[in-house]
């Protein structure tokens, strides 16, 4: 679904009336229906609390819209519950906390720099398809430690690698990934070497080395997380700065904000609305009762507006210096990738603060969830803008 | 100035020194073993979770809500558990040393 609102930098909060009424929200997903958890500290608990509402459902039923009919394949560590998790999570924490190192600090900032470099001389561009997408994909080969040229064949798939213009869940589009990750599998088992696959394919988890079935299934993870989210994330910040220049500028006289104010970014926009899990008793949630085997979600996108805890959540504040948002998630399950994430969005800042003058808005089309009575943007299908340089 | 010591799970007593900013930013300037500080500072991810000594726990003070209820929900929480994001480095916390919990 799109739309266009008045303010491209505008992303209102869809969930407020009914989490201060009711705290909990319904949609149905494909005929599984899904109570939203909409409270920040009803979030909190219940994505802690991993025995009662688990995440090793049967694969892609967590995820809402339901992966049920496009996948088998189970996502490593994300549909693994503890404390099988803590093995998964024990092997993977390291090589996702290399964006904290100089060198790949230095090549992002590389691929970053190109990147504004090409859009500052384009007349007009897309923002969407031609830089957070580029840019997305590029960072991507840092994050696997593979070859760059690798990226543009996941440019050429397209911002969403389950979601095509005709279809939120189009199996045929899945099929690509799942197949290219099969081939990278097998030729890294041909010829190992210092990527992922092959870091993968060499390691031990629990006690037992890890099956190409689970290599293929934290590779899908780490293809399909990072994805949409990451080009959400990207292409939002460029609109809030597009209406309020003064920001950014702010940040090129005080670099010190930086996190706080990609943090503050991040909660404002919550790229990701939600992420389900499935209950495996008969419980309650906000006095609503939850029958065992029935899903619940944990909408981020309102627990990161909640008034109880935010004062004035639906303004951003570069100010805010206590921000216990959940734009990662919360608890074990928290986003693995969340440090490459942090990383190129906080060089990105600096970078657009120290070489932009301007982004001016030419066309925009807003991507709007439908989510049962919800409505909530997310981001944009395309972000048309000219940008000036300093 | 202070000088603090971090006792870490995987390397050891990790004796640092400052004058400003949050402990967090301190240790993860100095690398200390255990804390992260993903969230830059905010209060947001609990990967700066210490355990203050328990004879200076009422000179640090306890956490507040927020706070608190980020720590309520770690696994490793105990009674002088502090997220030292939220900790300032000041002539105050001089000589103490913390126990990094993760």
């Amino acid at each position: 679904m799109t739309t266009k609102n008045t303010k491209v930098s505008e992303f209102p909060d869809a969930f407020k009336a009914q989490r201060t009424t009711a705290g909990i929200g319904q949609m149905d997903d494909q005929n599984d229906p899904v109570n939203m958890v909409l409270g920040l500290k009803d979030v909190r608990k219940a994505a802690h609390n991993c025995a009662v509402f688990q995440s090793g459902a049967k694969p892609g039923r967590i995820v809402i819209p339901s992966e049920v009919a496009i996948r088998e394949t189970r996502q490593i560590p994300f549909e693994v519950d503890p404390p099988e998790h803590g093995g998964f999570r024990e092997l993977l924490n390291p090589w996702f906390k290399r964006p904290l190192e100089q060198p790949y600090q230095a090549s992002l900032q590389q691929i970053i720099d190109e990147t504004i470099e090409k859009a500052l001389n384009a007349k007009s561009l897309d923002i969407v398809s031609e830089f957070a997408l580029p840019l997305q994909s590029k960072a991507l080969t840092l994050l696997l430690n593979t070859a760059m040229d690798k990226a543009q064949t996941w440019i050429d798939w397209g911002t969403h690698v389950f979601r095509s213009e005709d279809s939120d869940l189009d199996g045929d589009k899945a099929n690509i990934l799942y197949d290219y990750i099969d081939n990278e599998i097998d030729k890294a088992i041909a010829n190992p070497s210092d990527d992922l696959y092959s870091v993968l394919l060499a390691a031990q988890v629990n006690g037992k080395t890890m099956t190409k079935e689970q290599v293929k299934g934290v590779m899908i993870l780490t293809f399909a997380g990072g994805r949409d989210t990451v080009i959400n994330a990207i292409t939002n910040s460029i609109a809030y700065f597009s209406e309020n220049i003064s920001d950014l500028q702010r940040i090129h006289d005080e670099p010190e904000i930086v996190n706080r104010a990609v943090e503050e970014l991040i909660r404002y926009f919550s790229p990701l609305t939600q992420m389900g899990r499935v209950a495996t008793e008969d419980t309650q949630l906000c006095e609503h009762a939850i029958k065992a085997d029935s899903r619940i979600s944990l909408c981020w996108a309102s627990a990161n507006r909640d008034e109880n805890i935010f004062k004035n959540p639906d303004n951003v504040d570069f100010d805010r210096k206590v921000n216990p948002h959940v734009s990662f998630g919360f608890s074990h399950h928290n986003c693995l990738g969340a440090t490459h994430a942090r990383q190129l969005l906080r060089q990105l800042v600096l970078s657009l603060a120290s070489k932009v003058a301007s982004i001016d808005t030419l066309k925009a089309d807003e991507n709007i969830e439908k989510l049962g009575e919800f409505s909530r943007k997310v981001g944009f299908n395309s972000f048309q803008v000219s940008l000036k340089a300093k | 100035m202070a000088k603090v010591i971090f006792m870490t799970k995987t390397n050891g007593a990790v004796e640092v020194e400052g004058s400003n900013g949050s402990l967090m930013e301190l240790a993860a300037a100095n690398g200390v073993a255990g804390i992260d500080g993903d969230c830059g500072g905010v209060c947001s991810c609990a990967t700066c979770h210490i355990y203050v000594a328990p004879e200076d726990f009422e000179k640090v003070g306890a956490a507040e809500e927020i706070e608190s209820d980020m720590l309520e929900l770690d696994d490793n929480v105990t009674e002088y558990s502090r997220l030292c994001c939220q900790i300032e480095v000041s002539d105050d916390i001089d000589g103490m040393t913390f126990v990094v919990a993760n």
